[in-house]
């Protein structure tokens, strides 16, 4: 799964950063039907949480409601330099994961 | 009929018309269960959504809660329900103070034109909403496309 995902690479400490986050997933819905009239399983990212540094500090339960493509914006205080992993799994047992860093002065 | 009866019963239609669509104020008794029988009162949350949506598949939503964001006081987590898409409950975003503000941008679907609400559970144990009306001319979730 190819995401997307925007932090500022430094801040000052106690600054409010802006996370953005973006995957490629069709949030598969359950509802629809494929050509030959089988229904489609339903397929979404269930969870996606945000770590800092090891401690979790953002996490959404997402469901059929959530568009293809989910996209969340969330925001976080820049305490330390290092880094914020972004997890998620989606209801196939496919999971996704990446890292970035951030400098805090 | 008397013309004063006709003017009576004119005024009463667009009073009911009135009350069905000024139905802002009700939360969605889906979106009540959240709370488990506390007061979910009205404020201190704002959902926006564009007015009309031609399609339903991708929704732009923003939720603000007024919130200082402090370990004492802070918003737990923002449930987020439609009143007609097959699945009410659309998303549930877990936040503490560390998020710093308490705002999530994203994008939903929506089956219909609706009210969308947004249920914020706040660390005093109090639970806040707030409901947002949008027309949506071409639904998503049931159609076939």
């Amino acid at each position: 799964m190819v995401a997307r995902i925007q932090i500022p690479s430094s801040a000052k400490r106690g600054e409010v950063v802006e996370i953005r986050v973006l995957i490629q997933h069709p949030m598969e819905t359950g509802y629809r039907h494929d050509d030959v009239g089988h229904l489609i399983k339903r397929n979404v990212i269930n969870v996606l949480s945000c770590r800092y540094n090891g401690v979790e500090v953002f996490r959404a339960d997402l469901s059929s409601g959530i568009a293809a493509n989910p996209y969340v914006l969330f925001f976080t205080v820049a305490e330390a330099s290092g880094e914020l992993e972004f997890y998620w799994i989606d209801d196939e047992g496919q999971q996704g994961s990446e890292r970035q860093s951030i400098k805090v002065t | 009929m008397k013309r004063r009866e006709f003017l009576a019963g004119i005024a009463g239609t667009l009073a009911l018309h009135r009350a069905a669509f000024a139905d802002d104020d009700v939360l969605d008794p889906l979106a009540a269960k959240i709370a488990k029988g506390a007061p979910v009162r009205k404020g201190k949350v704002t959902v926006t959504l564009p007015q009309l949506a031609d399609n339903g598949n991708s929704v732009p939503i923003r939720i603000v809660v007024d919130s200082p964001m402090t370990a004492a006081d802070h918003v737990k987590s923002i449930h987020l329900y439609s009143e007609r898409n097959p699945v009410s409950n659309m998303a549930n975003f877990y936040l503490g103070p560390r998020a710093g503000k308490a705002e999530i941008d994203s994008r939903v679907r929506l089956a219909g034109s609706q009210k969308v609400t947004a249920v914020a559970a706040l660390s005093d144990g109090t639970f806040w909403y707030d409901a947002a009306p949008i027309v949506v001319t071409l639904s998503a979730c049931l159609d076939e496309s």
